[in-house]
């Protein structure tokens, strides 16, 4: 029993941090065709944010809950940063973007390596989260809970404001009809803004609770972006509920391969199957179809 | 006339580039400069091939490193093999397990002759199965760059994982001969540099045809209208496919000889960050020109190794802002300056507008 | 319905349907298009015609059947369809804009030639190529990149495109849209020209173009074939007059 209990509750809680942080990521791809490889320094920065604020504020119980919301600023701040400067100037070239993005995070993640420790920071997981609950027998860690719990709010969040605001029905309306929405009054260029911190928000969110889990230090992003991109690519583009299908999917799987063989045998396990289903169904999970030769 | 000028331009230029390479470098640069030549050459080969895909054929390949290792272990095993003897482990093997016996994977390495076939064989099967499965589905742009992205991640991953059998994250080393030759004698040095010299040359040629045949036309067609070129009769999964796999067979030829020259073969020479700084000296030279990768990675491989020693994180600094203003500022990289100079004064002379503009943008 | 008799070359097709999403395009379509002589497709906005063309070229998913040289052309990979002879242009001129107009003939004439030898470079101008580089009026821009090509030009080497490839079934997807009067009669002349031993297919909504040059109309209406026959009869029928043309004013064809 115990054997299944734990990878897939592991499992599980990896698959809502891929989600958080391959939310932002789809919104941004999605809506945009922007290709952000600097999503993972976006983590990075919400992971830091997570560090310094436990520095400032001296009760780690709270700290926790502070930064979630300053990493969301702090990364979606980046995020728009990045959009005025550099993937502007690319819209109607998004295999650009990616390589520009690429060089964006190469350029954060030596100046993490020069500010904070290089051996990377620790980040103290807060007494009411650094708790077991005993599912079946197996100790979960309480953490890991509370990382689902925050995806599914991100997720419910977001869903909120693309189903129930008027904010919302402007992303889903340049998503489906750039050139239509415009002739409609919606201000693309403002869409793309918010879409974009939104995005990069949510990489900042995803970002405090992977320092939870995880070593911070530079290297951080780059272990989970190509993931997060995999997930987005498998889920399908347009609609939510392929993203969160595939990062279950991911996470679980994962888990359950690491159980068996080893970290990194599971990882290139992952991938090739990721490949795989590509190859049954190029377009993912769901698509939002279009029409048109090229 | 003009034309007939115009036409053996790159050959000339070929030829200026071998003498530099084969002639005027060997009688300059001291042993250890041209070793550090050498290196470059390796990578200039994979930026060679990332030309032909990316340039002219508009597939972003993040993933060369993939190929690069295929070669390059192919080559290390051989080299570690011949260095132990007949007969003999590898020391980290005997390191890790001093029982175990060699890995039969490794066996058939001992040849020189199978190594060889191995480093061209190996990139076109697996870069077939892969390009097969890729292009027939019609995966492309950023889906297939993120997907071999992924594929040098996990095969970087795999390597670091299987120690007992890749020697892991410290890689291959402690060689002391290529095929017979000490890699002590200066000698033996500079005909690897030689050797190596001159399969950069040959991949050069071999893209030089690529891109004046029919072939080029109809990559470049493919690169620009996928879809079209499908109601022409051809299947652009096929185009795709031949232009990914000679970039694969050159990736590995610059692996394989990566390895005598570096003395080392591990994970960090292939893995993504390998595969990105790949890309970099094409994207600054010029994708989707002859001389622009081969040029931009020469250059970038000597910034890499002089910058980095001294300041390593300067060295970060100044590539990931190459990537930016590049892409930005000038997606045809270095060599589109050249062309539209070039352009104008054609048009000067002929007294045609120059159309090259938007050529490298796709 | 007018009994055509069937020509032996003729495309055939066979209760063709297409469906998005569970809505039909087209449904249980039959139609036959036979060589020498210009057929011509018209129908409302949305009535289905290019979707019946992107289902004969492989395209879109159709069922049913379309056999044309005794082969089944639905199921096909499209570059196999071309390879089978049927070749199309497309609504909106698409040719390679960064290649020469005889780069993108050159490019068209290659399926026929055993694949190594795209590895040789060009040597000379192939005789088919220079045909339809006559043919369809080029000559002179022979060198130009087509993409500074003027609008009807590029339809024309999209046709001299497909006469390289030689495609015996061309279907022409509103090739004289948008092109000047003169530019229109010219394309008639040529359409007329090639047409003798090929089967055409023009997608139109210009009447008056229609006019001067069918001799087969087939009006298709909400994914089916309201009628079929020469001009004067298509111009007769009621049912076309009413949904399609009656829509306007009475009398609107000759509009
Ligand atoms: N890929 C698609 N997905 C969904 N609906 C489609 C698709 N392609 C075509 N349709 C629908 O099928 C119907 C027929 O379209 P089609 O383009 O064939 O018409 P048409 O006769 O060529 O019109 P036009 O004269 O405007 O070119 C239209 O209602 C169109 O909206
Ligand atoms: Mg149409």
């Amino acid at each position: 029993m115990d054997s299944l209990i734990a990878p897939l509750l592991n499992g599980t809680a990896d698959g809502a941090l891929l989600l958080i942080a391959a939310l932002g990521l789809a919104l941004t791809f999605g809506q945009m065709g922007v290709i952000n490889m600097a999503h993972g320094e976006f983590l990075l920065a919400g992971a830091l944010t997570g560090y310094v604020t436990q520095q400032m504020v001296a009760s780690t119980n709270l700290s926790i809950l502070l930064a979630l919301p300053i990493a969301f600023v702090v990364a979606g701040a980046l995020g728009v940063v990045l959009e005025a400067t550099v993937i502007r100037w690319m819209y109607d070239r998004p295999l650009d973007t990616l390589l520009a993005t690429v060089g964006v995070a190469m350029i954060l993640r030596q100046l993490v390596l020069d500010t904070f420790p290089s051996q990377g920071v620790g980040v103290v997981t807060p007494d009411w989260l650094d708790h077991q609950l005993d599912v079946f027998g197996y100790e979960w860690p309480l953490r890991q809970l509370f990382t689902i719990l925050l995806a599914g709010a991100c997720l419910g969040a977001l869903a909120a404001v693309l189903k129930f605001t008027s904010f919302g029905r402007q992303i889903r309306a340049t998503v489906q009809n750039r050139a239509l929405a415009e002739t409609l009054g919606v201000s693309t260029r403002m869409v793309d803004r918010v879409t974009f911190f939104v995005g990069s928000g949510l990489a900042g969110v995803a970002g405090v609770a992977i320092s939870l889990i995880a070593a911070t230090d530079s290297t951080l992003g780059t272990k989970y972006i190509v993931s997060a991109f995999l997930v987005v690519v498998a889920g399908g583009l347009g609609q939510l509920k392929g993203t969160i299908i595939a990062a279950w999917v991911v996470g679980v799987s994962t888990a359950f391969f690491t159980d068996w063989t080893t970290g990194s045998i599971a990882q290139v396990i992952v991938f090739v199957l990721v490949v795989i289903f590509l190859q049954v169904r190029p377009q993912g999970l769901f698509t939002v179809r279009t029409r048109g030769l090229a | 006339m003009i034309t007939r000028l115009k036409s053996s331009l790159p050959l000339l230029g070929i030829a200026a580039l071998a003498l530099a390479l084969l002639v005027v470098a060997p009688a300059v640069l001291s042993d250890l400069r041209l070793n550090n030549l050498a290196k470059y050459c390796c990578w200039a080969m994979v930026a060679v091939g990332i030309g032909l895909t990316w340039g002219r054929g508009g597939m972003l390949v993040m993933g060369q490193g993939v190929f690069f290792a295929l070669g390059a272990y192919a080559m290390g095993m051989h080299m570690q093999l011949e260095s132990v003897g007949d007969g003999g482990i590898p020391t980290f093997m005997i390191l890790y397990d001093p029982l175990a016996p060699l890995p039969a994977f490794w066996e058939p390495f001992r040849s020189g002759v199978f190594t060889i076939a191995m480093i061209v064989v190996a990139p076109v099967v697996v870069a077939s199965i892969l390009g097969f499965a890729i292009f027939k589905r019609r995966v492309k742009g950023a889906y297939f760059a993120i997907l071999t992205q992924a594929l040098a991640v996990a095969l970087a991953t795999l390597i670091s994982g299987t120690i007992k059998y890749t020697g892991g994250d410290t890689g291959l080393s402690g060689f002391t001969s290529f095929f017979g030759y000490t890699l002590d004698d200066p000698l033996n040095r500079r005909l690897i540099f030689t050797i190596t010299a001159t399969l950069l040359i040959g991949c050069l040629v071999v893209v030089w045809q690529l891109y004046r045949s029919r072939f080029g036309e109809l990559l470049v067609a493919t690169r620009d209208a996928e879809e079209r070129v499908r109601f022409l009769g051809y299947d652009p999964a096929n185009v795709k496919l031949v232009a990914f796999v000679v970039a694969a067979v050159m990736a590995s030829i610059g692996g394989a000889m990566f390895v005598p020259i570096a003395g080392i073969m591990a994970p960090k020479s292939m893995d993504a960050a390998a595969s990105i700084f790949f890309i970099a000296g094409v994207a600054l030279g010029g994708r989707a020109a002859l001389f622009g990768p081969v040029l931009g990675a020469l250059a970038v491989g000597y910034g890499q190794s002089t910058l980095s020693e001294q300041w390593p994180g300067t060295w970060i600094y100044v590539l990931g802002l190459l990537f930016v203003v590049v892409t930005i500022a000038l997606p045809g990289g270095i060599a589109s300056l050249a062309t539209r100079g070039a352009g104008v004064m054609a048009g000067l002379l002929v007294g045609r507008r120059p159309s090259h503009r938007k050529a490298a943008s796709a | 319905m007018t009994g055509r008799h069937l020509h032996p070359d003729a495309l055939l097709v066979r209760d063709l349907s297409v469906s998005f999403d569970g809505f039909k395009a087209i449904s249980g379509v039959d139609v036959s298009f036979a060589p020498g002589e210009l057929h011509f497709l018209i129908g409302p906005n949305g009535a289905g015609k290019t979707t019946l063309v992107d289902a004969l070229t492989g395209l879109v998913r159709g069922t049913g059947s379309a056999t044309y040289g005794g082969k089944e052309l639905l199921g096909l990979r499209s570059h196999k369809i071309v390879r089978a002879g049927v070749g199309r242009t497309f609504q909106t001129a698409t040719v390679f804009e960064q290649l020469t107009v005889l780069q993108n003939l050159d490019i068209a004439a290659g399926l026929h030639r055993p694949a190594w030898r795209l590895a040789l470079a060009r040597r000379g101008v192939p005789t088919a190529v220079e045909e339809a580089l006559e043919t369809i009026g080029l000559s002179e821009l022979r060198h130009r990149p087509a993409g500074v090509l003027a609008h009807g030009q590029k339809q024309w080497l999209e046709i001299g495109m497909l006469l390289v490839q030689d495609a015996r079934v061309m279907f022409l997807d509103e090739t004289v849209a948008g092109m000047s009067a003169d530019e229109r009669a010219e394309t008639g002349e040529l359409l007329r020209r090639i047409g003798r031993d090929r089967t055409i297919v023009v997608i139109e909504h210009d009447m008056d173009f229609v006019r001067n040059h069918a001799d087969v109309v087939t009006v298709m209406h909400a994914g089916r074939v309201l009628a079929e026959g020469s001009v004067a009869e298509i111009q007769a029928n009621e049912a076309v007059q009413e949904v399609y043309l009656g829509r306007t004013v009475k009398g609107s064809v000759d509009a």
